[in-house]
């Protein structure tokens, strides 16, 4: 399992951050921290299976549905 | 065996996609009265006047776990028999169920008001987007009645797109009830810097025009020229198909504190789950009576839960064992640039500003019996985990025990 975030859509919301806080988090700035890793899509590593309740409701918690999880 | 959802706003799809998820392999129906796929209603207020808006981008994206759900679009539910356990749709088929989600949102409330029709609008769904686009060219001059939060969004975009925009609102502050006397003041302070003129403690009581509206003339005797009204004045549930079943549908449909609906007796039915707007739903943070909450995160959170309730009960097992709704109530709003990010329960009880001051960066807190049961921020979004934290402290010490582990 992997995930993108479309960092253009992305408006910082937040709520994956409470949805799935072992994958995302916001800097002190309350911007989500991927955005020191990459400027248009954040593309992930394989992520553990384990993840995917979670990541799969921040997704769905993402005001802008700016989250892909594929696989 | 089959689950039918009625209503395919976000709540109906969250709700089907967590009854599959839990492992129900019977049949989904999702049944809807827009002709559309679920989409994203918050770009409707917050972008759609903007140039940037793309409606391609609203569709919510089906995935897996809504696979093999079956769509019945543009033929609501119109009735319902709950002891036969029957829905009828408006096109006159009635549906067999052993699970029922009502999950059928809200309407808008329109202004009965004498006048012409055309030029007013209200922004809830796709449809009325594009109607309300068509008129847009045309406008220069836009009143908004209703100063909540759908109403000053849309009051600052369309000032941010170069119109003239006058807001009409009954109460002395836009947005007070949420958000409280000071902080509302506040923003009224901000949109008046940008341009945005407001018309507090008036009402409109006649649309003024030949065939279109061309002005509204208010409760003070003054009247205000206009291109376009777009009425932002609360909404209605959508609960009739419900009605002569013995069920509660005061101002939504009655639920217990797992989303199970309350049947004549006061008692849940576990085959009977409700999701979304139209939900009335007890919480820690809410004193008293079950009440709506209208937020786009709590139509999510509702129609998982919820979904995963109907499951419990379709499985075998007991209702009465399941977690209660405690998610977090949370929205937020994008009015000038601004970011105002609200959790847990505003607008009553004592205010306070917890850090920054109310013309700036803020953060404005609302306790109730020495509790802090919810917070406002303003272009503080690095303080939200914060002060989140600290809502969802309130929310366990005050959910009953049986709960406190949900």
């Amino acid at each position: 399992m992997r995930i993108t975030v479309d960092l253009k859509k992305c408006n910082d919301h937040g709520q994956c951050v409470f949805s799935a806080p072992a994958v995302f988090s916001l800097d002190e700035d309350g911007k989500l921290s991927f955005r020191r890793e990459a400027a248009d899509t954040y593309a992930s590593g394989d992520l553990d299976e384990s993840l995917r309740d979670d990541v799969e409701e921040a997704a769905d918690a993402c005001p802008l549905q700016a989250i892909l999880v594929e696989g | 065996m089959r689950v039918v959802v009625a209503g395919a706003g976000m709540a109906g799809l969250r709700s089907a996609e967590a009854i599959r998820k839990a492992g129900f392999d019977g049949e989904i129906t999702v049944v809807g009265a827009e002709p559309h796929m679920p989409y994203n209603r918050p770009p409707l207020s917050k972008d759609a006047i903007g140039a940037s808006f793309d409606q391609a981008q609203l569709p919510f994206r089906i995935g897996k776990a809504a696979a093999g759900v079956s769509w019945r679009l543009g033929t609501p539910a119109v009735a319902a028999d709950l002891a036969a356990r029957t829905v009828t749709l408006a096109d006159g088929a009635v549906l067999e169920w052993a699970g029922l989600v009502a999950a059928t949102g809200t309407r808008s409330r329109r202004l009965s008001l004498p006048g012409p029709l055309a030029g007013r609008h209200a922004i809830r769904t796709l449809d009325d987007m594009d109607a309300l686009r068509k008129d847009l060219n045309l406008a220069r001059r836009i009143v908004v009645i209703g100063a909540g939060f759908i109403g000053c969004e849309v009051a600052a975009a369309a000032r941010a797109g170069g119109m003239e925009v006058t807001v009409v609102e009954p109460e002395p502050l836009p947005m007070r009830r949420p958000l409280g006397d000071e902080l509302a003041a506040a923003l009224l302070r901000r949109h008046e810097a940008h341009g945005v003129r407001f018309r507090l403690g008036a009402a409109p009581i006649v649309f003024e025009g030949d065939g279109r509206v061309r002005a509204v003339t208010l409760t003070d005797g003054t009247t205000l020229d206009a291109d376009l009204v777009i009425e932002s004045v609360g909404s209605i549930p959508n609960t009739e198909w419900l009605d002569g079943n013995g069920l509660d549908l005061a101002a939504g449909v009655a639920c217990d504190e797992r989303l199970h609906v309350l049947a004549a007796g006061g008692t849940g039915r576990g085959d009977i789950v409700a999701a979304g707007d139209a939900a009335r739903f007890p919480h820690p943070l809410l004193p008293g009576e079950p009440r709506r909450i209208e937020h786009w995160a709590v139509a999510a959170d509702t129609g998982r839960h919820a979904g995963a309730a109907l499951a419990r009960h379709l499985s075998g097992g007991d209702p009465a064992a399941g977690p209660a709704f405690t998610a977090v109530p949370a929205f937020w709003s994008d009015q000038h640039g601004l970011r105002i990010q609200s959790f847990g329960v505003t607008g009553s009880g004592g205010a306070s500003v917890l850090e920054g001051d109310l013309d700036g960066d803020v953060a404005v807190g609302y306790e109730r019996d020495s509790r802090l049961v919810g917070v406002t921020l303003v272009g503080l979004g690095g303080r939200y985990a914060h002060y989140r934290a600290q809502i969802t402290d309130t929310i366990s010490a005050l959910a009953p025990a049986s709960s406190a582990c949900a």
